[in-house]
């Protein structure tokens, strides 16, 4: 715990060795990792609440300030998916905030990577990827300058082809396991789906 | 909201399952721990011992699949009536406590696997760490009581030391990732410019440990031993400046081109002496000169092997297959390292041209306009570059053989002496851009003129090295001739200052003939050595001020003169520099193969090097940080990596290959280098051998070194690589086969959906097979399931049992063969990480054993 304390240059309250531990356990994140991102952490909570910074709950706005999701598309889809919020506002606790990380981290498997992925991507939340979803997916991806944005019969050909290519039974939706799929045979989808603090 | 709820609900009557068997677990436990002394005990814990068991078993299954568990708590039911009438029989306490400790241990083992693989669990947090706890508590309290009596103990302080063992590799672990340099650097990289920009950098970070690597082989066990041990400079005639040259030897002009005091240094070849031992370690110097510059390449080899395997292994996924274009594009596109905002703009406009442009191929793909007027560019192009490289390839020709005269001339120039490395550099520097602009003409797809545009420089870079080598070949070849005039000279000057010492009748020894009178050899290797060398430090300049001027200098230019010019300057012409990936990377290897090439002959070589990556580190973050802005296409980096590391081989080769001829078919110099006095330099190895070992490793080294050995040996190296060729590609067919069954499969149910007349015979036929029955479907379909896994595996029972399969499906009477497979062929088959179960009833293959799933027909995902 000292040299948690250490580490942290003595900002805030210090993690507790055992709590490092089963982190360490827990996540992909090595001890280095976890120690800054609860630096960072309680970087963002208010003050007065640094003291206790295992329990304070960080709110989606101020999680947003983080330059790494600061250009993100899906900010508030990353929020709301790792939230346990009971109320559904995307904030966080450090757990949550770990949990985050470690399906980002550099050693995280395909597997986990993919899961969420999905729930990413899955905007209403139903366990599949509709035409709706598809269609807020790719006004995520292109920006939202009005140029750039796709025509509507565009849009239209796309996520037709898309589901074209991807939706195995045909129930227009892809589920997780046809994403799975697509996305394991992806080249540089571990590469990319990364956020490194 | 509610499906939220659900899925608690689920995974709390999970947890409560699991928690439930654990009970009876504990219990069990508590009786086990009292030693059963008394017979009511016993009793009690035959009754509950039998459950457990059959317990476990369940649990297994569970493993296997979900939909099973049902059954097995059903199973297990009836199981526990039966067991408790048949232990009544059963044999003596001994046996029984051994039986029993056998499964606690397999439970112990499952809980610590399921600790070790809980990372890997979709779960919150929450729920990880009261598992986590739960698992753990149930280790610490039955790790104990494993094992007895000796044993016991034994067991005790092995789970100790693994405990230990594992907390320490996490230590080092971490020891190890705080131990990789410029981590925030390539970070704060990586979120400007995207994953692409950094790999560059990642690239040269992996370099300089490379060469550090060989740093500290060359400077430990060659350069520190010379300086340390070895006779001290102006001790002997290769180790003393000549007098000729004394006057101006500290000259910073001449120490610049390496010559003076430089050049008869320990950083070249020609300084070391052929003594055999050096100092009282008795170090054999020549011997671990020789070494050092074969492990050298040994090293390098292997790393560079060793990565690409990794990277292979790591892509689990061909590139090539084209089946989901839209749907990469759409799910797997975005960077996630971006977090600069006007990166994030390029990326939507690049994701953004991306969709459109493919919308666009897919509407109208196969548009030819005038094909031969293309077919005539593109040989045009090809005529064009192909000049180029001829011309430069002259050009250096010509002006290494001018350098040569020059070198023989009085009061050169400092143009005249610098003339190779300048021309090389000018050329390296104007031909890629001027082979950019040619390829404009051909129109190529940007990723397949990106591959050309590579092939040819690197084609340029090779062409250039090799007829500088041959060039100075012909310079060396020269050099062995004149040496051997000189060797006469050397000798007759040495007799006649003996003689006249003598002639002069003085009964002292004469005194000797200072050093650096001596006349003496041309010495070919240290001119080679230095010839490599300024060449490496005027490419290192080129770079250098390439960077500063072309992007730093011009960055400046358009930032401040914008305010005062007629047109926009950032957006207009010059605007600002891109960062060159590929040329970059193609710099960074070629300056490695000059490394590689050079080392042999100036040891000090790598030492240069190590401070150019190093500087080049910092300056080449700061002027991309700076002066760059990110590329309007962002190419993905995962791809090339394997490309760029099999370009490192192809020149880790070629620089091998003029080394090790200089090594085997060249005599080295008389009066110069560790290996002079030899006929050719590897006699060192055959000298060690018939001197410092004993007389029989000499005999099975000349038997080893017998061609009657080394052929068969050959031979049989070359029916290895025919028959693990034969394998590979065994494999491969295998491969696309399963890939056609799935495609098959695949346009089959998407055919059965849409329309029952469907348009493929084929698929129809395989269609009418597979109808009969509903049974018979679903047993094929876990025939497929299992090919699906059989490239994972390499056992020949599967491949039999998958041709089987392949060849019974299609057949009515074949029907058969798949049932006679044995059904726990299907039950055994273990987790495999990356299989995609493709149909959506069945079960994830990594699934952990989840309570049942009842009202779930499709495989949503658990929250």
């Amino acid at each position: 715990a000292e040299a948690a304390g250490a580490a942290m240059g003595g900002s805030g309250s210090l993690l507790p060795r055992e709590a490092l531990s089963e982190y360490q356990e827990l996540t992909f994140l090595s001890k280095q990792e976890i120690l800054l991102a609860y630096k960072r952490f309680s970087e963002l909570l208010p003050k007065e609440e640094r003291e206790n910074a295992c329990s304070a709950r960080l709110p989606e706005s101020r999680i947003l300030t983080l330059p790494e999701l600061r250009a993100n598309p899906f900010q508030h889809q990353i929020c709301r998916v790792f939230s346990t919020s009971v109320e559904g506002d995307g904030s966080m606790s450090f757990e949550d905030f770990l949990d985050m990380l470690s399906v980002f981290s550099d050693t995280a498997t395909l597997d986990i990577k993919s899961h969420y992925a999905f729930r990413i991507f899955d905007f209403d939340g139903d366990g599949a990827l509709d035409r709706k979803d598809l269609e807020k997916l790719v006004n995520c991806l292109t920006g939202h300058g009005e140029e750039s944005r796709l025509s509507t019969a565009e849009m239209e050909q796309l996520i037709q082809n898309i589901l074209e290519e991807s939706d195995i039974d045909k129930d227009g939706t892809i589920n997780l396991s046809e994403f799975q799929h697509i996305v394991s045979r992806s080249p540089d989808f571990t590469s990319s789906f990364k956020i490194v603090l | 909201k509610d499906k939220e709820e659900d899925e608690s609900k689920e995974e709390d009557s999970c947890s409560q399952q699991n928690r439930a068997s654990r009970k009876k677990n504990y219990q069990q436990k508590n009786s086990d721990g009292k030693k059963a002394g008394e017979e009511g005990s016993r009793q009690r814990e035959r009754g509950k011992k039998a459950p457990t068991k059959d317990q476990k078993e369940s649990e297994n299954k569970e493993k296997k699949t979900n939909k099973k568990e049902k059954e097995g708590d059903d199973k297990q039911k009836t199981d526990r009536k039966n067991s408790t009438t048949s232990s009544s029989n059963s044999s003596d306490e001994e046996s029984l406590s051994e039986e029993e400790l056998a499964m606690l241990m397999e439970q112990v083992e499952q809980k610590k696997k399921l600790i070790s693989t809980m990372r890997n669990k979709p779960w919150r947090m929450m729920k990880k760490l009261s598992v986590l706890r739960e698992a753990q508590a149930f280790v610490e309290k039955f790790e104990g009581a494993l094992g007895k009596g000796k044993g016991k103990k034994l067991y005790a302080y092995k789970m100790m030391m693994a405990k230990k063992w594992v907390k320490f590799k996490r230590d080092f672990d971490n020891f190890k990732t705080q131990c990789i340099p410029w981590e925030m650097k390539i970070k704060e990289v990586e979120s400007h410019f995207g994953s692409s920009v950094a790999s560059y950098f990642i690239f040269l970070r992996w370099m300089y440990g490379v060469n550090l690597v060989l740093f500290g082989l060359i400077f430990g066990l060659v350069i520190i031993p010379e300086i340390l041990m070895g006779m001290p400079y102006g001790s002997m005639p290769r180790k003393t400046v000549p007098r000729a040259e004394q006057a101006t030897a500290m000259d910073f002009s001449v120490l610049w081109d390496f010559e003076g005091y430089i050049k008869y240094s320990a950083l070249f070849y020609g300084y070391y002496n052929n003594q055999r031992t050096i100092g009282w370690l008795k170090y054999r110097l020549p011997m671990a000169y020789f070494m050092v510059g074969i492990s050298v390449f040994g090293y390098s080899l292997m790393v560079v092997i060793r990565s690409m395997a990794r990277n292979a292994n790591e892509s689990t996924a061909d590139g090539d297959d084209d089946n989901f274009i839209f749907s990469w594009k759409m799910f797997t596109s975005w960077d996630y390292l971006i977090g600069n905002p006007e990166t994030a703009d390029n990326k939507f406009a690049s994701i953004t041209t991306s969709f459109k442009e493919s919308i666009v191929d897919e509407q109208e793909s196969n548009k030819d306009e005038n094909i031969h007027l293309r077919r005539f560019l593109r040989v045009l192009a090809n005529v064009l570059i192909i000049c180029c490289l001829c011309g430069s390839g002259y050009l250096i020709y010509f002006v290494v053989k001018r350098s040569q005269t020059f070198s023989k001339m009085q009061n050169v120039g400092w143009y005249e002496r610098n003339e190779v490395e300048i021309v090389m550099s000018l050329l390296g520097m104007f031909c890629p851009p001027l082979f950019e602009t040619i390829a404009a003409l051909e129109n190529y797809h940007p990723r397949i003129g990106l591959k050309w545009q590579l092939g040819r420089i690197f084609a340029l870079f090779l062409g250039n090295l090799y007829t500088f080598l041959l060039a100075l070949m012909d310079d060396v070849n020269e050099k062995l001739a004149e040496e051997d005039v000189v060797k006469n000279i050397t000798h007759w000057t040495l007799l006649s200052h003996h003689n006249s010492s003598v002639g002069n009748g003085s009964t002292a020894t004469p005194p000797p003939l200072d050093p650096a009178d001596v006349p003496r050899g041309p010495c070919w290797e240290t001119t080679v050595g230095i010839e490599i060398v300024r060449l490496t430090v005027s490419d290192i300049l080129v770079t250098y001020i390439t960077i500063l001027v072309g992007d730093f200098i011009r960055a400046c230019f358009v930032r401040f003169m914008n305010y005062c010019w007629c047109w926009d300057l950032e957006a207009g012409f010059p605007s600002y520099a891109e960062f060159d990936i590929s040329g970059n990377v193609l710099g960074l290897i070629f300056n490695q193969g000059m490394i590689w090439m050079g080392s042999f002959y100036a040891p000090g070589l790598v030492g240069i090097n190590v401070l150019r990556l190093l500087t080049s580190m910092y300056f080449q973050c700061w002027a991309v940080m700076s002066s760059n802005v990110p590329h309007a296409r962002v190419f993905k980096a995962s791809k090339s990596n394997n490309f760029y590391m099999g370009l490192l081989l192809l020149i880790l080769f070629l620089s091998l290959l003029p080394v090790a001829y200089t090594i085997m078919s060249l005599p080295p110099s008389f009066d110069c280098g560790p290996f002079s006095g030899k006929k050719r330099m590897y006699e060192v190895i055959q000298e060690t051998i018939e001197l410092d070992f004993p007389l029989f490793v000499a005999k099975i080294f000349s038997y080893v070194a017998n061609p009657g050995l080394i052929i068969p040996a050959i031979l049989l190296m070359v029916l290895a690589i025919y028959y693990l060729n034969a394998v590979a590609e065994a494999y491969q067919r295998a491969n696309a086969e399963l890939k056609k069954k799935m495609q098959m499969q695949r346009e089959e149910e998407k055919n059965k959906r849409n329309n029952k007349a469907s348009t493929n015979p084929v698929l129809q036929d395989l269609e009418d097979l597979f109808t009969p029955s509903t049974k018979s479907e679903s047993h094929l379909k876990e025939a497929e399931d299992k090919k699906i896994d059989s490239p994972n595996r390499t056992s020949p029972v599967v491949k039999q049992d998958k041709a089987a399969a392949l060849g019974g499906s299609p057949m009515t009477g074949g029907r058969g063969t798949a049932f006679t497979l044995p059904p726990h062929m299907f039950m055994t088959r273990p987790p495999t990480p990356h299989v995609w179960a493709p149909y959506p009833g069945q079960p994830r293959p990594r699934g952990y054993p989840l309570g049942p799933v009842p009202g779930r027909g499709r495989g949503q995902p658990r929250y």
